[in-house]
């Protein structure tokens, strides 16, 4: 079996906020003790509501955000500090792709000047190649060479993000981290960013981390998918299965909640309810106070994130290791 | 058969001279949930901010809307606001941005039930304190006095329902509702909406681009495409066979959360720019089953045996009879 390409141990992210000018700073966790690991290759997902610390989680994947607690190591060699000149130099096999295209975008530049930067960037072609590579990036991600001298403003949402996800490639990455990537766009815009995203995949083998809360396009498109709650990693498994058969009791919530056309309201396991405050968070289990089968245990330990069955973890005291027998 | 509630007929909005709306033909009769889908761009929202005359001054809107029988179009401002919050209210997207952030949320429901009501003092606090517990606020008495921002996003949104539901309206329009909650708190919210209209009587327009969502909560949907209606009818048959071929490929893009993990079937290119519409069916350039005739002369909204309401001139065959609708979620969970 090969090294993964990527592995978090216990990260740790705390934000420091406070109300008033002069009160006492409280701690939000963010992230709370998260480990991962991605092989070359791999789509993992990440989903989970607002709040759960996904985004920020795949910024500290990407070294963008220190983390307090904890180590990120790339291609088997820990993460080098944010700014520094080999953390720049490892930002060419690691790529981010936002939400929201309009800002990740310069509004005065024509979009395959933009694409061709991250080459200049890391001088990885001559100006007279540049032109050429552009020109593949472009017709990789779908957009036709007369576009290219447009500005962002004169194309459309879904556009705009191909030309965002050609930027991200053209340092030809290992690793791409995309956060909400089709979430602002239209239901048949974003099954032509998801199809155009998966073929990169077959095509170039690159891993992807795949943050969002849309279960259906997650389950599209990843491999294997980790829910986040409050910080914590609750359930992990390949996406099948985890559709198919969650374990968590929130994960059996968030996939029934899930609207699917044609059926009506019924049979839905509705929380009762709202996240809590991630700068207030409950003891014990994050996930106790909507939870239905919540016990004492659960008010009192936080429960770690164990193997349930294979290939599949679940932090949960209520759910109990699958009889191997099961496991066929 | 009761007379219908709101009654548009050829509506027309455009905006400096490019029409954004060509003609919607619609009904909502008394208690009935009626869903509006489309993309982005396709008129849902301004078919009822024309409507109900919130569009600004730059738009020119024509063609007739009657409430109860009375035309609204080119009415006063103020026989406007007697319809408007009374009759007909309307929710946004973005709860938090509709409320007022200086103002407590207690006040502000105070406020449209003594507009919409003419209650006032204890009487309004009381009726205030039934609706907050109506739309499922915690320990109402306790956040009367709050200010929007100590309020999350879902709860906003029942702020919202609750200042909508002040005025005891016969319908309620709800734009994209739940569109900027989490997934949990989503289902929260249809589930209020059924809840409502079950406990009220009062009819639903839900406006929104989920097609799942709209399925919840809808007893009829419409779909719109680039201003006009494409494809109207029965929730459960429209949704089992969706003969226009934009109502098709809507379905076809949507992820399934089960099933095989197949590759998506998206609709190619982009909805057109209202500016430069395609001549003929404005679907016609993304249109698999387009045929040569599609590019001269708009199709009209014609209705079937069955009642549904069409604008295609090929569309998706009906399937034969006994065939299993095309994605009920099998009970294999």
């Amino acid at each position: 079996m090969s090294a993964p390409l990527i592995e978090a141990s216990d990260l740790v992210r705390i934000y420091h906020s406070r109300k008033r000018l002069f009160s006492k700073a409280t701690d939000t966790r963010a992230v709370d003790g998260v480990s991962l690991k991605v092989m070359p290759g791999e789509t993992l997902g990440i989903v989970g509501e607002s709040g759960s610390g996904k985004s920020t989680l795949g910024r500290m994947l990407l070294g963008i955000d220190p983390a307090q607690a904890g180590e990120v190591r790339f291609d088997g060699k820990p993460m080098p500090r944010l700014g520094t000149a080999e953390w720049r130099a490892l930002r060419a096999r690691m790529q981010l792709v936002y939400q929201d295209p309009l800002a990740a975008l310069d509004k005065r530049l024509p979009i395959a000047s933009q694409i061709g930067e991250p080459l200049e960037i890391h001088k990885l072609a001559g100006s007279a190649e540049r032109e050429t590579c552009v020109a593949e990036l472009m017709a990789a991600v779908g957009l036709r060479p007369d576009q290219a001298e447009r500005f962002p403003h004169e194309l459309s949402g879904g556009q705009r993000q191909r030309a965002v996800i050609a930027r991200a490639l053209a340092s030809r990455p290992q690793l791409l981290v995309c956060d909400e990537p089709v979430a602002a766009l239209d239901v048949s815009i974003q099954a032509q960013v998801v199809n155009m995203l998966r073929d990169l995949q077959e095509e170039s083998g690159i891993a992807m981390i795949f943050i969002s809360h849309d279960l259906k396009v997650v389950r599209n498109i990843a491999d294997r998918v980790a829910v986040m709650y409050l910080g914590h990693i609750v359930e992990e498994a390949t996406s099948n299965v985890l559709f198919r058969a969650p374990r968590h009791p929130y994960t059996k919530a968030l996939v029934s909640s899930v609207p699917v056309s044609g059926q009506r309201l019924k049979d839905r396991t509705i929380l009762q309810g709202e996240p809590p405050n991630p700068a207030d968070r409950p003891s014990g289990c994050p996930f106790h106070p909507r939870c239905p089968l919540a016990a004492a245990v659960c008010r009192a330990e936080t429960p770690p994130l164990r193997w349930v069955g294979p290939n599949r973890s679940a932090a949960c005291h209520m759910v109990s290791p699958e009889p191997t027998s099961v496991a066929a | 058969m009761r007379s219908n509630l709101v009654e548009l007929c050829d509506l027309k909005v455009a905006f400096d001279g490019t029409t954004v709306l060509h003609g919607i033909d619609l009904d909502v009769a008394p208690g009935e949930a009626l869903g509006l889908v489309g993309e982005s761009g396709c008129g849902k929202s301004v078919t009822w901010l024309a409507a109900l005359g919130l569009l600004p001054g730059k738009a020119t809107v024509t063609g007739s809307v009657k409430v109860e029988g009375r035309e609204m179009l080119g009415q006063p401002r103020a026989a406007l606001e007697g319809i408007r919050g009374g009759k007909i209210a309307m929710i946004f997207q973005d709860p938090s941005s509709s409320l007022n952030p200086v103002l407590r949320v207690g006040r502000q429901i105070v406020e449209a039930l003594s507009i919409h009501r003419g209650l006032g003092g204890a009487a309004a606090r009381t009726e205030a304190l039934r609706l907050l517990d109506m739309v499922g606020i915690p320990d109402a008495r306790g956040r009367f006095d709050l200010f929007p921002h100590e309020f999350s996003g879902g709860q906003c949104q029942r702020l919202m329902i609750a200042m909508a539901l002040a005025g005891q309206p016969d319908l309620l329009i709800a734009d994209e509702p739940t569109t900027a909650l989490d997934a949990t708190i989503q289902a929260q919210i249809l589930d209020l909406l059924a809840d409502i209209r079950a406990e009220t009587g009062m009819a639903t327009v839900f406006i929104s681009h989920d097609l799942g969502a709209v399925s919840q909560v809808c007893d009829r949907v419409c779909v719109m495409y680039s201003g006009r209606i494409v494809e109207a009818g029965g929730i459960d048959e429209l949704f089992a066979h969706p003969r226009h071929p934009y109502t098709r490929g809507l379905f076809d893009a949507i992820p399934q959360i089960d099933g095989p993990r197949s590759r998506l079937i998206p609709i190619p290119g982009t909805v057109p720019n209202p500016k430069a519409m395609p001549t003929g069916c404005a679907f016609s350039p993304r249109c698999s089953r387009a045929m040569d005739a599609c590019g001269s002369g708009v199709p009209e909204l014609t209705a079937d045996t069955n009642g549904r309401l069409l604008a295609c001139r090929n569309p998706v065959p009906v399937p034969q009879q006994g065939r299993k609708p095309a994605r009920v979620l099998e009970a294999a969970l």
